[in-house]
């Protein structure tokens, strides 16, 4: 069924206003996007991390729907606790069955980073809930630390610019392909640009009687040095260069849903950016060339995958 | 301040949604001004607003809650028909006063 933002601007937020995230946050876009998609009762539960932060100074929340905090590591686990509770009790007859479902929220250094096994163990034991990824490329709550998923050549606070390092000199995990390599039912990569291919998935990913992982880009103006008003249009440029392609894996069959045309050189992306600024003088012209490479590499693989021609 | 012997146990919230008590309009150095005239309410507003500030009733963009509204500036960036332009807070309370 296609969304309608006509129907759906007419519930209320699962999220309410009032919480802290910085002026111009990506992820609380996200969130509140992800709320509105789903049709029915919802659980959720945040590790450690900017969303859980900014929701939840005591005694305030911002969670409109029964949320859960635990640590940086266990999100994925503590929600799965909850999603068999309920089928437990649903067994036994203790409770009856509303179509609650699960959505646990974690940062890419929760999910990149430090949960990573416990994440990995919920999709092999098949609890029947969404995780999704809340992806700013660092950590972002702490201070804009390097993490698993902060890009090539972006400056961090642990990957500082200087004469002899030029930012992160590793290239990211791809943590979509790790969850798809579990055999999960249900993969995807969104961005909040494109809210209804993100909330179509959103809707797909609670439908499955099993485990399903979805990686959400979230412009972060703070850690990635932009003015807050371009949230939006870093997301959509994020598509069109490819350093974040849109894509699902279902049941093992990889989908493309978003194909610029025509697609946009790195160094547009890295134009828009603080965090890339130094990555734009003639002398680290060699590490613009090299981190094209990766994005075209990374974006022809994802094209055989796809089984897209070229 | 409540002591321990009140506060719920695991220092559980028991009221949904209670930080609207908290305005985070406050931090606000631009105010987003709305052209009704020139809205067609694609609500391409709501579904980007970071913070639920964009007021609908009835499928229709009714206003802005500036109670909350941060003047990240999202919207003004994003409307197709640039119906929303941002201002200086600063002088915009001043004109209210006037």
């Amino acid at each position: 069924m296609a969304v309608k933002l006509t129907e759906i601007c007419n519930q209320e937020d699962g999220l309410a206003p009032g919480h802290r995230a910085c002026i111009g946050c990506g992820e609380t876009i996200i969130a509140r996007q992800i709320l509105q998609a789903i049709d029915s009762p919802v659980v959720a539960a945040s590790s450690t991390g900017c969303l859980e932060i900014v929701t939840s100074p005591y005694p305030f929340t911002s969670w409109r729907i029964p949320w859960i905090h635990n640590a940086f590591e266990n999100v994925a686990t503590t929600l799965a606790a909850a999603e068999t509770a309920y089928r437990v009790l649903i067994k036994q007859g203790k409770i009856e069955d509303r179509g609650i479902k699960f959505v646990a929220f974690g940062g890419d250094g929760a999910t990149y980073d430090i949960g990573l096994q416990f994440i990995s163990g919920v999709i092999d034991r098949g609890h029947r809930l969404l995780y999704v990824c809340l992806n700013n490329e660092a950590y972002m709550n702490t201070g804009i630390q390097r993490s698993g998923a902060t890009p090539m050549g972006a400056w961090t606070t642990t990957t500082p610019v200087g004469r002899v390092v030029p930012g992160k000199r590793e290239n990211r995990k791809d943590i979509t392909a790790i969850m798809v390599a579990h055999d999960i039912p249900y993969a995807a990569q969104v961005a909040p640009h494109a809210w209804r291919d993100l909330m179509t998935k959103v809707q797909k990913a609670v439908a499955i009687d099993g485990p399903s992982f979805i990686n959400a880009l979230c412009p972060c103006p703070r850690g990635w040095r932009y003015d807050t008003d371009k949230t939006i249009a870093l997301s959509k440029l994020a598509a069109e260069t490819c350093v974040w392609p849109l894509y699902e894996v279902i049941d093992g069959e990889w989908k493309l849903n978003f194909r610029p045309s025509p697609k946009r050189p790195i160094t547009d992306w890295f134009q828009s950016q603080g965090r890339f600024a130094h990555l734009l003088r003639p002398e680290n012209k060699h590490l613009v060339d090299e981190i094209q490479e990766v994005v075209d590499r990374e974006w022809e693989r994802l094209l055989e995958r796809c089984k897209v021609a070229g | 301040m409540k002591s321990w012997k009140e506060i719920t146990w695991g220092g559980l919230v028991m009221e949904p949604g209670s930080s609207v008590a908290y305005e985070t309009g406050d931090w606000r150095s631009s105010r987003p001004i709305l052209d009704e005239e020139k809205c067609s309410n694609c609500l391409v507003c709501w579904v980007f607003c970071p913070d639920g500030a964009i007021q609908v009733e009835n499928s229709k963009v009714v206003g802005i809650d500036l109670k909350h509204c941060k003047g990240c500036g999202i919207c003004a960036e994003e409307c197709p028909r640039k119906a929303i332009t941002m201002v200086d807070e600063c002088e915009a309370k001043a004109e209210a006063l006037k």
